[in-house]
């Protein structure tokens, strides 16, 4: 019995030992996880215009919920990167899947939600969420008298459900909610307004290689599909301008097999292009009358991607400049997704996508295409919102 | 403390037991486990036994034990491997074997490779455990010669051996009845009866159904940078579900100097695809359906003294449907149907008896079909020959191979897509033992293995991301270890083992995701270059109190998977995604008089979800606690075994994969008949 009684302690011993390993693993590991903080980096001397800053929305990969927004103070010269989670802690799981469009329009900033299926109403000067508005796949949004308009890639159930056509929601600013629908073409894009018709550029991204070609035309004060204007030059229709001539610029994103994307000028009236400006175009900012564009297109010829820019005068439809960037920094610019410009400074932000699935970089250059500043970013930077006292658009 | 606190009643159970049991334990029943336990044991000892480095294997009893479901499950208590576990039962379920890469995983079932030239990956969560005899998983290769081409062809390989028919003295056939029942609404009967026909011939037949809904309760809880609580939420997971049947056949016969085998395998299958939760969507409409038969056979003998023969061959047919049916999605819903012809000879010269020589030739055939707008419609001619040698001194073992693989793809379409180009390549291995005491109690062994695998046809030809100029991504593998094990006869110890192995490996070409700049549009490149170096220490200590049998299983692994593509990239450098530096797993086992208690610990480290490591992409660690109680009787030759399981006792909430989260506590009932 002794013996037995020895072993039953020896097991008794090796049991603790192995207890105590065991939950010295447990409760190490045991932390409780906490909402990122914000990151603030003073990146340039202040500044004072009547822009005091702007919001940029990093849209993250699909599924990774990683959507986020940066501000940038131009009144302290800081860079604040993930500023959301902080604002909005009580937000379940922070701000999304795929950002896809900011806008700051009347006292209310917007930031389209793609992949979580909603428009986030925020305060322009904190970023404090105010509500969220339910639109699923919304993709784009532009605001006009009141109202916002959202296009979304997908619109009511269809009949034949492989052929789901887009939709373009509209919403009350003051009442936040969607009070009108109206369905469009296949995945549908950007948004411009003129006059009191609203253009929306139709991709069919989804339906390769039957690529839409059309660009809807709805008249705001029927909320009706009222025309169509079918482009002949190109599909797979993606980024809307428009100038002070009341033309249309509209890029394509081109195809896989052979055409490249390319940026037309429409003459809505005449629903004819004017002119094919021949250039690639994977985002652009209308300055004014004047385009800025960035580009980048896989080759499988240098097995690498070829990357571009251009400022282009609307006004003459004449390329000013295919070099915007002049101090060599485009050297380390591997896939520019974003523009944007600054209209009082005309300091000018690029955003380097790089492989989407790291870290963004921002490049500030001023209006000589001189490097400012340059900042980290979140996943995938490319849209923008400038906060100030001005109607900048 | 908390923990603390209930490990320590769970041990104090546990050891109350241990002492109730060992005082009560004076007759001298015959311990019908432990009996079973050292036959199967020494099964599988003698079927490793030419091996020069022995695998890592979880065989009969100790299978049931583990609280798994399957396969996938009981690969998490062997060293190196990372469980990627989408979460639910029906959740994808896939192995990376020393950070290579899912991709480099071979995994063969019933000695024939389980196949997808579509993506390159077998849904491991799809086998269960309920017919499955034995796993073995092996770095490198299976180092014994006498194997088809294909045995050869993977960096490391998973060899799943379904229940051989075995009778009782004067028995001609067996039934085993099991349900199973739980947590996830899950309802799982299935049958196994196995029959002699002839003396020689035996025949064996399985069925099994599936179906749960899928749901169980997950949490999301954050704090603020102050303290407070900035959410906790509690949801179901949804559209979880998943209905499936398994259908299986064996012929065994037996001729002289030789047998063969001749098995199909049928499997269907409806379920949901839970997806990823992000703000806003909790709930997604994506289903799939999968069909898939084959059916393969074996023959192996030994003509003389110096000649041996294998001839295997397989007909494989997989089909998939999947359905994205969401309000809120673009609709979409695709059909992918996949066919595998597959034959492979085998030869086996003895030259004396220390030196063996192999010689073996493969021919596989691969198609696949999609109704995808401009699908390419592929086709790959796989030829692979194998020559080997091992020879087996009475301290020494060497072994060498080098295999030939020889690739010719078409593709029938109608826009541009172009067949890749032929490949052929040429990928040495040799392995080598060395045993110091004629006790071999100590081991000392290693290997190198050049290896590759072939893009798939979705990295070749998936239709816009396809790329046909792929090349193959190679890993280069160094090991070398030390296995030390004793039987000790001890009044309280009875065995222990220890091994460790130390090693690094190269992934050259690898086959990466790259964006063309366009949206949707990504294309496949070879750019990737990942360094591995990691440490492997597993031990097993076996005891036993009076007729209390107890088993002690640890097992750690350190790796450092560090990506080197570019010193351009931010993540230069960094560990690479779902690669953990440390993970553990410790499982604990007693028995006694048909009670068996075990109890198992996992625990996986801090890592990132994508290639930086920075606090964005942080995946904090997780652990489970998981343990299980069963009992079996015997009355009138019946056999009745009860299982019941607790997992997650903590009810943890984690996530293996970003955004796809596991459950919470979770329960399972077994019930076992057999006659």
């Amino acid at each position: 019995m002794t013996t037995l009684n020895n072993r039953i302690a020896t097991f008794k011993v090796l049991a603790i030992a192995l207890l105590a390993f065991v939950t010295s693993l447990t409760s190490s590991c045991e932390r409780d996880e906490v909402l990122i903080d914000i990151v603030q980096t003073q990146v340039t001397q202040p500044s004072y215009t009547d822009i005091c800053g702007f919001y940029l929305l990093n849209e993250g990969n699909m599924g990774s919920n990683k959507a986020s927004i940066d501000y940038f103070d131009a009144t302290e010269g800081v860079y604040y990167r993930n500023i959301y989670a902080e604002r909005n802690p009580t937000v379940v799981k922070e701000l999304g899947d795929v950002g896809n469009d900011i806008l700051i329009y009347g006292n209310k900033m917007y930031a389209v939600i793609n992949c979580s299926h909603k428009v986030e109403v925020l305060t322009p000067d904190s970023a404090k969420r105010i509500t969220q508005i339910d639109i699923p796949n919304c993709r784009y949004a532009v605001g006009h008298e009141g109202c916002l308009y959202v296009s979304s890639y997908v619109g009511p159930v269809q009949i034949d459900p492989t052929a789901q056509l887009g939709a373009v929601f509209k919403v009350d600013t003051l009442s936040l909610e969607v009070v009108d629908t109206v369905e469009v073409g296949y995945q549908p894009e950007e948004m411009a307004i003129i006059g009191n018709r609203l253009y929306v550029a139709n991709s069919g991204g989804y339906r390769v290689p039957y690529y839409d070609n059309r660009v809807s035309v709805i008249d705001l004060n029927t909320f009706d599909v009222a025309d169509v204007i079918t482009i002949d030059e190109a599909a797979n229709l993606h980024r809307v301008e428009k100038d002070s001539k009341g033309r249309l610029w509209i890029s394509s994103r081109g195809d896989y097999f052979g055409s490249i994307s390319t940026l037309l000028v429409i003459d809505p009236a005449s629903k004819k292009v004017i002119k094919n400006m021949s250039i690639p175009v994977s985002d652009m900012w209308a300055d004014g009358d004047t385009l800025y564009t960035v580009s980048s297109e896989w080759s499988y010829v240098t097995g690498g991607n070829a990357v571009s820019y251009a400022k282009v005068d609307m006004a003459s439809m004449e390329i000013i400049d295919d070099n915007i960037i002049k101090d060599g920094t485009d050297a380390s610019i591997k896939l520019p997704y974003g523009i944007a410009v600054n209209p009082l400074t005309k300091d000018f932000y690029v955003c380097d996508a790089k492989s989407y699935v790291v870290s963004g970089t921002i490049y500030c250059f001023d209006k000589d295409g001189c490097l400012k500043w340059k900042e980290t970013t979140g996943q995938v930077p490319a849209h923008f919102a400038f906060n100030g006292r001005i109607e900048y658009k | 403390m908390k923990y603390l606190f209930c490990i320590g009643l769970i041990w104090s159970i546990a050891i109350l037991n241990v002492n109730a049991y060992s005082q009560a334990a004076m007759g001298d029943e015959v311990f019908l486990d432990s009996v079973l336990t050292i036959q199967e044991i020494n099964v599988v000892a003698n079927k490793h036994q030419k091996e020069i480095i022995k695998p890592q294997t979880l065989s009969g009893v100790e299978l049931e034990r583990l609280n798994s479901h399957s396969v996938a499950d009981a690969l998490r208590y062997f060293s190196g491997v990372q469980l990627k576990d989408y979460g639910g039962i029906g959740g994808i379920k896939t192995v990376n074997i020393r950070s290579m890469g899912t991709n480099h995983v071979g995994v063969f079932y019933n000695g024939i490779q389980l196949g997808n030239a579509q993506n390159g990956q077998v849904d491991l969560g799809r086998y269960s455990l309920e017919n499955v005899e034995e796993i073995s998983l092996y770095n490198g290769q299976k180092s014994n010669i006498f194997q088809s081409a294909k045995d050869f062809a993977s960096s490391s390989a998973i060899y799943i051996y379904t229940k051989r028919p075995t009778f009782g003295h004067g028995r001609n056939y067996n039934v085993m009845v099991q349900m199973k029942t739980g947590s996830f609404g899950l309802a799982n009967p299935s049958i196994i009866w196995s029959q002699r026909l002839t003396d020689n011939i035996s025949m064996s037949a399985n069925a099994e159904y599936t179906y749960a809904n899928g749901r169980y309760k997950f949490r999301y809880r954050r704090l603020q940078l102050n303290g407070d609580v900035a959410y906790d939420t509690t949801a179901t997971r949804q559209n979880g579900d998943v209905e499936a049947l398994r259908a299986e056949m064996g012929l065994y016969g037996r001729i002289q100097n030789g047998r063969w085998n001749l098995n199909g395998y049928f499997y269907t299958s409806e379920r949901g695809i839970p997806g990823a939760i992000v703000n806003n969507v909790f709930r997604r409409g994506e289903r799939q359906w999968d069909k898939s038969a084959f059916g393969q056979g074996a023959f192996e003998k030994k003509f003389s003294n110096s000649y041996s023969l294998k001839l295997s061959g397989k007909f494989a047919w997989d089909y998939s449907n999947y359905l994205r049916d969401d309000k809120k999605e673009l609709y979409l819903n695709n059909h992918y149907y996949q066919k595998e012809v597959y034959f492979s000879v085998a030869n086996l010269f003895s030259i004396n008896n220390w030196w063996t020589v192999s010689a073996s030739a493969d021919l596989q055939w691969n198609t696949m079909a999609a109704d995808l707008t401009d699908f390419a419609y592929p086709t790959r001619w796989t030829q692979l020959g194998a020559i080997a040698t091992a020879m087996n001194f009475k301290h020494v073992g060497l072994q060498a191979s080098l295999l030939g693989t020889f690739i010719q793809e078409s593709t029938r379409s109608r826009k541009i897509y172009t067949a890749g180009p032929n490949r052929h390549e040429f990928s040495p291995a040799a392995f080598i033992n060395y045993r110091p005491f004629d006790s071999d109690w100590l081991e000392i062994y290693g290997f190198f293995k050049k290896i590759f695998r072939m893009p798939t046809f979705n990295d070749l030809y998936y239709t816009e991301i396809g790329n046909a100029d792929l090349e193959p991504e190679y890993t280069y593998q160094y090991d070398i270890g030390i296995s030390i094990s004793r039987q000790l006869g001890h009044s309280f110890f009875d065995f222990v083992s220890i091994k460790t192995d130390a090693y690094y490996n190269l992934v050259k070409n690898k086959i990466i995701a790259y964006p063309t700049g366009k949206q949707f549009r990504w294309t496949m490149i070879n750019l990737g270059k990942v360094r591995i170096a990691g440490v492997e220490v597993s031990g097993d200590v076996a005891a036993h109190i009076e007729k209390v049998r107890m088993k002690l299983h640890t097992q750690y692994t350190f790796q450092r998977a560090r990506d080197y593509t570019d010193p351009a990239d931010s993540f230069y450098g960094d560990q690479i995604p779902y690669i953990p530096r440390h993970s553990i797993s410790v499982s604990y086992n007693a028995n006694y008089r048909g009670w068996d208690f075990n109890y198992s610990f996992i625990y996986t480290g801090e890592r990132y979800n994508e290639q930086e490591n920075n606090l964005y992409n942080f995946e904090p660690p997780w652990f489970t606690h998981d343990m299980s109680l069963s009992k079996e009787f015997t009355i009138n030759n019946v056999s009745l075994k009860l299982i019941g399981e607790l997992n997650n006792v903590f009810n943890q909430a984690y996530e293996v994969i970003h955004n796809y989260p596991m459950p919470g506590r979770n329960f399972r009932l077994t019930a076992k008949i057999s006659i």
